[in-house]
């Protein structure tokens, strides 16, 4: 909402500057958000009239013209304006006048003539947007006189942004009534009062859907006259308030619009059909608006018919064809109300917002038609004459709304704010808001104005109080309350360190959106359970990602672009599986590429492999403490390197998968080097048992060391199984210190080097106790996995 | 008698000249062994005059204790010169780089959050969580938005065309905690939220922190007391605030907080908002089935991509989700 503050202190006896003003409405909760003057900044600019113009000798498209600025002489002024001719009155920047901070009048010879000032167009002046040409000033202007005292310019210019259950402040008077109240200032309306009837023309009016629009008052004005204009002081308060003026006629219903709130709509009488009919809409109706659009209609929308069918759509815009023209010269005014409900989202839906819907959804006034239609009326008579009828009002009383009595008890204002308010000022606060104070003695009843439709329960009334009083006069309480132990848990590792322990190992972590490109997901072979978005916002961000991985390689990739060679990246977030219902999995993933460690003198580096990612895996779950270890599974995953990828399991349930992606997956997203990945459930990551101390041992330990040459597709963990099967009890420890295989080995073999490590608390272990152990490990290698003992 | 000094001052003068432990060591057996010059000397004695003997035994073994000491005086200072000479050819380029990883980094969003968290825990705020995928009851019908009410406008909400909806704001954990238990509750609830909207300054998603807090006696004051502790911690200083009338549907009365800002040394100070809070309207209160006349309380919310761009000197907002390294690592 954006009003002039001329206008406003006509509705107001408020003695505040513009700036005063508006620090008050923003802490009374009407947010001014630009607060601007009416016009630019100039001096000396004055009201002239051109006498006479005549072709300038030497320059096509310059005029020479002798003008009269109320002084003892006639000046001769060059000027370029396509409108300039001998008759109109304009604004007049006078020798040593100055516009804007840095430009001065001079006088100046243009193409051999001299020029004693210059004619100005409005946007010379800050006033609009308008340099087609001089701005006209009306005829009867005085000669001489100070254009910023003419137009009275010394005006500003407040945009609020208003919440949107201040529909009420969608007016001058709403404002006036708010600035009232919170600048302890006397209301000062403006009368209307009903316009009589010259004539006793009517036209029906018939309600069909009552519960959309329960009133509808319209007004015949006849004979208008076609060629009058709108006066200046009108024009410049739409203008101040950002509307064009544009025929008596529309002007006027736009001033009610901005001064009460009340869109109106004027009908050429002569283009509507016997009656006004209220109805939704049928399907297959169609109208072309006043912006020449052609809509279409069905039964959700409310629409205005005449006998032929529809002539505007209920709140929102009126059809081109009963449109008031140049010509028009009866009207029909039109002053409904309609349910917010039935206007909500129509707009939206035909791809417009106007300000008539922008109020209408809001909420008008309910009781405001009457006096709006008879405002417009005697705006109308005044400016372009004409004949009104009397007023035609259709009602469906049942369904209009009505505000209810709320009560409000000291008590409990003080409750909720948290301070004391003497009872004075509260009342002083609710009636300058308009409200109807009772006081019983024990608490008030209050009756809100029907323009306050937002007031519906106590705690309304406890806003408007405290709102006005002012929040920055509630004291702020110091922090208090029991204090609660916090709920810290040693069962849980905590998100932190888990992100902390990635940190360490090198990793950033990064956030992608929660929305990712279907096809990405294809490409990952992670689009099953796709939740898809309805109404995303572009067709790369069109489903719920079931996997973090997309977001991550494609901020791999974008980095590896951007000349970065070594690249690791963490994310934590959801991934959203919908199967019978949704599933929101909060997982941890990571990518990385490059090489095994930042570029250094003293290491002998190496492009990163399996076994780095596995441990920074395995770093992770070790905070899980001894309960249980996570163990890698030759993984078939299909959206990574057959040879290299390993599910993760946990007490036999599949809780991640890790290892290098597939080579067509980084095709996809235009990566080139190899990518290393993981992905893990975080509810079992950070389960863990709260640690529990055993009793370590005072002796020392054992360790043997055997190589077993075993045949390639034994994995590690099956001889590690082995092992601790057949070593016994004093088994503490299993380290494989070398993998070798090549050409000393036979074809098909391996060979592994592996120490065994025991222990045992209450003695010194001796030879006869850890031998038998070895062999039995080694007999056992032997007839399961078919190794065979090296030298 | 003179042939023990003549060797004493010999042998003083050999050690003196020796320049390494071997040589220090066969000085050592050339004089002291068991066939050396000065036990040479001891064993002559057995031949004298008992006389003679005392004054001579006495002088070989002054000479026998002198060329001891002298010996260990010289072995200690040559092995301080020979470590000394170890450590100085052990001598490091101690500014040359370290060896190993170089440590990534949390997201500056991340750091902002825990950040927060971190206050509020102190506070005595629990942490609470909920879904990402909401319906229209726990985003906007409990929380007291009327059905096509323009406030809803004010949420671009992505849909999934079956009722369900990405949550706009995380104060459908509100509803969550007050329908699961009883008063009083005090929690927060951090979390990503969604909207349809992406330009300069809005991404379509972003991370808010929720508070709420249910007892008896919970008033604005309290709020107001708890949000400036708040950013007076959060930003670490003395901040002024200011709080304006603002309209939620989920509270009665509404607020926003700014809080008094200077961009930096030279810029004008102003204010900025922060976040938005409230009493908790009686009617969500009601639907959670918690008597609005026995317990009042507060909530508020505040966008942690703010708080981070605030603390941390972040100017473009889209920049937290573009994941450039070089953006990324100047955070820890």
């Amino acid at each position: 909402m954006q009003f002039n503050v001329e206008w406003l202190k006509k509705w107001v006896a408020v003695d505040l500057s513009a700036e005063e003003i508006a620090a008050r409405l923003t802490a009374a909760g009407l947010e001014v958000d630009d607060l601007r003057p009416v016009a630019g900044e100039f001096t000396d600019v004055v009201v002239a009239r051109i006498e006479a113009c005549e072709s300038h000798p030497d320059a096509d498209k310059l005029k020479v013209c002798t003008v009269d600025d109320g002084g003892d002489e006639m000046l001769r002024i060059v000027c370029g304006a396509p409108n300039a001719r001998p008759g109109i009155r304009v604004p007049l920047a006078r020798v040593g006048a100055k516009i804007g901070p840095d430009f001065k009048i001079k006088k100046a010879r243009l193409r051999g003539v001299e020029s004693f000032g210059m004619l100005c167009s409005a946007r010379e002046l800050g006033l609009s947007d308008d340099h087609s040409g001089l701005m006209e000033l009306p005829p009867n202007a005085p000669l001489g006189k100070a254009l910023r005292d003419y137009l009275g310019l010394d005006d500003a210019t407040i945009e609020v942004d208003l919440t949107p259950n201040r529909a009420d402040c969608l007016s001058v008077r709403g404002i006036a009534r708010d600035v009232s109240a919170s600048c302890e200032a006397e209301f000062t309306p403006v009368d209307i009062e009903p316009v009589p009837a010259k004539h006793d023309a009517r036209f029906p009016i018939r309600l069909d859907a009552p519960a959309d629009c329960p009133r509808y008052v319209g007004r015949i004005v006849r004979g208008i006259d076609s060629g009058a204009e709108t006066p200046l002081w009108l024009a410049e308060r739409l203008r101040r308030c950002g509307l064009r003026s544009i025929s008596p006629t529309v002007d006027v219903t736009n001033y009610v619009l901005l001064e009460l709130g009340q869109p109106m709509h004027a009908f050429d009488l002569d283009k509507l059909n016997d009656e006004i009919i209220v109805r939704r809409g049928r399907t297959g109706e169609k109208l072309v608006l006043l912006d020449e659009s052609e809509v279409e209609l069905d039964d959700e929308v409310l629409a205005i018919c005449d006998a032929d069918g529809p002539v505007a759509i209920a709140g929102i815009m009126g059809g081109l064809d009963s449109g008031v023209t140049g010509e028009t010269k009866d009207i029909l005014f039109e002053s409904a109300f309609f349910n917010p409900a039935t206007i909500m989202g129509k707009a939206r839906k035909y791809g417009m917002h106007t300000d008539s819907s922008h109020r209408f959804e809001r909420g008008v006034d309910p009781a405001g038609q009457e006096a709006a239609i008879e405002r417009a009326t005697a705006l109308l008579v005044e400016i372009a004459g004409g004949e009104p009828g009397p007023l035609l009002v259709a009602e469906e009383a049942d369904y209009v709304p009505a505000n209810r009595a709320v009560r409000l008890r000291p008590g409990r204002l003080q409750a909720v704010i948290g301070c004391e308010i003497n009872n004075e000022t509260v009342e002083g606060i609710l009636r300058r808001l308009g409200m109807q104070v009772d006081w019983d003695g024990e608490q008030w009843t209050v009756m809100a104005p029907s323009a306050r439709f937002d007031i519906e329960i106590e705690e309304d009334l406890i806003e408007e109080v405290a709102r006005i009083y002012g929040y920055n006069r509630i004291p702020e309480a110091p922090v208090a309350g029991e204090l609660a132990p916090g709920t810290t848990r040693s069962h849980r590792v905590s998100l932190s360190r888990v992100r902390e322990s990635l940190c360490a190992a090198g990793y950033q972590e990064a956030i992608n959106y929660s929305f990712v490109d279907e096809r990405q997901l294809e490409a990952v072979s992670h689009a099953d359970h796709v939740l898809p978005l309805a109404n995303p916002l572009s067709s790369d961000m069109d489903v719920m990602r079931t996997t973090l991985l997309p977001g991550l390689l494609t901020s791999l990739a974008r980095n590896v672009r951007r000349q970065q060679s070594r690249v690791r990246l963490f994310e934590s977030g959801v991934a959203f599986l919908q199967g019978d219902t949704m599933n929101e999995v909060e997982r941890i993933a990571g990518v990385a590429t490059g090489e095994a460690f930042p570029e250094q003198w003293a290491i002998n580096n190496r492009e990163i492999d399996f076994f780095d990612i596995k441990g920074d895996i395995e770093r992770l779950y070790s905070m899980k403490g001894s309960s249980s270890s996570p163990v890698f599974v030759p993984g078939e995953l299909p959206w990574m390197h057959p040879g290299a990828n390993a599910v993760v399991e946990l007490d036999g349930k599949r809780v991640g998968w890790c290892g290098a992606v597939h080579p067509s997956v980084l095709k996809a997203f235009d990566i080139k080097k190899a990518v290393f990945a993981f992905e893990i459930d975080l509810d079992p990551l950070l389960e863990r048992d709260v640690p529990f101390a055993k009793e370590i041992s005072r002796f020392p330990s054992v360790r043997r060391d055997i190589a077993v040459l075993l045949p390639n597709d034994v994995t590690f963990m099956n001889v590690e199984n082995c092992i601790r099967e057949a070593a016994g009890p004093y088994l503490e420890r299993v380290v494989v210190f070398d993998v070798y295989a090549g050409e000393k080995l036979k074809d098909g073999y391996k060979s592994l080097a592996i120490g065994l490590i025991f222990n045992n608390v209450s003695s010194t272990l001796r030879d006869e106790d850890v031998d038998p152990a070895i062999q039995g490990v080694v007999s056992t290698l032997e007839s399961h996995l078919g190794a065979q003992l090296r030298g | 008698m003179n042939a023990i000094t003549e060797l004493q001052s010999r042998a003083l003068a050999d050690i003196e000249a020796s320049d390494s432990l071997q040589r220090l060591d066969e000085l050592r057996v050339r004089y002291l062994g068991k066939k050396g010059e000065v036990t040479a000397q001891l064993k002559s004695l057995g031949s004298m005059e008992p006389e003679q003997r005392k004054a001579f035994g006495q002088a070989v073994n002054a000479t026998r204790d002198a060329l001891n000491q002298a010996i260990v005086a010289r072995r200690k200072l040559l092995e301080s010169q020979a470590l000394e000479a170890r450590l100085m050819a052990e001598k490091v380029d101690v500014t040359l780089p370290g060896r190993g990883e170089t440590r990534g980094g949390l997201h500056p969003v991340t750091m902002a959050m825990e950040r927060a968290i971190g206050i509020f825990t102190k506070l005595g705020f629990d942490v609470a969580t909920g879904p990402e995928v909401e319906d229209d009851h726990y985003n906007f019908e409990s929380l007291n938005f009327p059905p096509h009410h323009p406030a809803r406008a004010m949420h671009d909400t992505f849909y999934f065309g079956d009722g369900r909806l990405l949550r706009t704001h995380t104060s459908p954990v509100q509803i969550r905690v007050m329908e699961k238990g009883e008063p009083p509750f005090r929690i927060i609830a951090p979390g990503k939220v969604y909207r349809s909207d992406s330009d300069q300054t809005h991404t379509p998603m972003f991370h808010q922190v929720e508070g709420l807090l249910v007892g008896r006696n919970v008033s604005m004051a309290d709020l107001k007391g708890v949000l400036h502790a708040f950013v007076n911690a959060f930003f670490e200083r003395s901040l002024a605030t200011r709080f304006r009338p603002s309209y939620f549907p989920f509270t009665e009365p509404s607020a926003e907080m700014d809080i008094g800002w200077q961009k930096d040394e030279n810029a004008e100070p102003g204010w900025l908002e922060i976040l938005g809070c409230g009493m908790v309207h009686p009617n969500v209160l009601r639907a959670c089935n918690v008597d609005p006349e026995e317990f009042t309380g507060y909530a508020f919310g505040m966008g942690v991509e703010r708080l981070a761009m605030l603390r941390y000197g972040v100017t473009d907002l889209r920049q937290f989700f573009e994941n450039d390294l070089e953006f990324l690592r100047q955070f820890h």
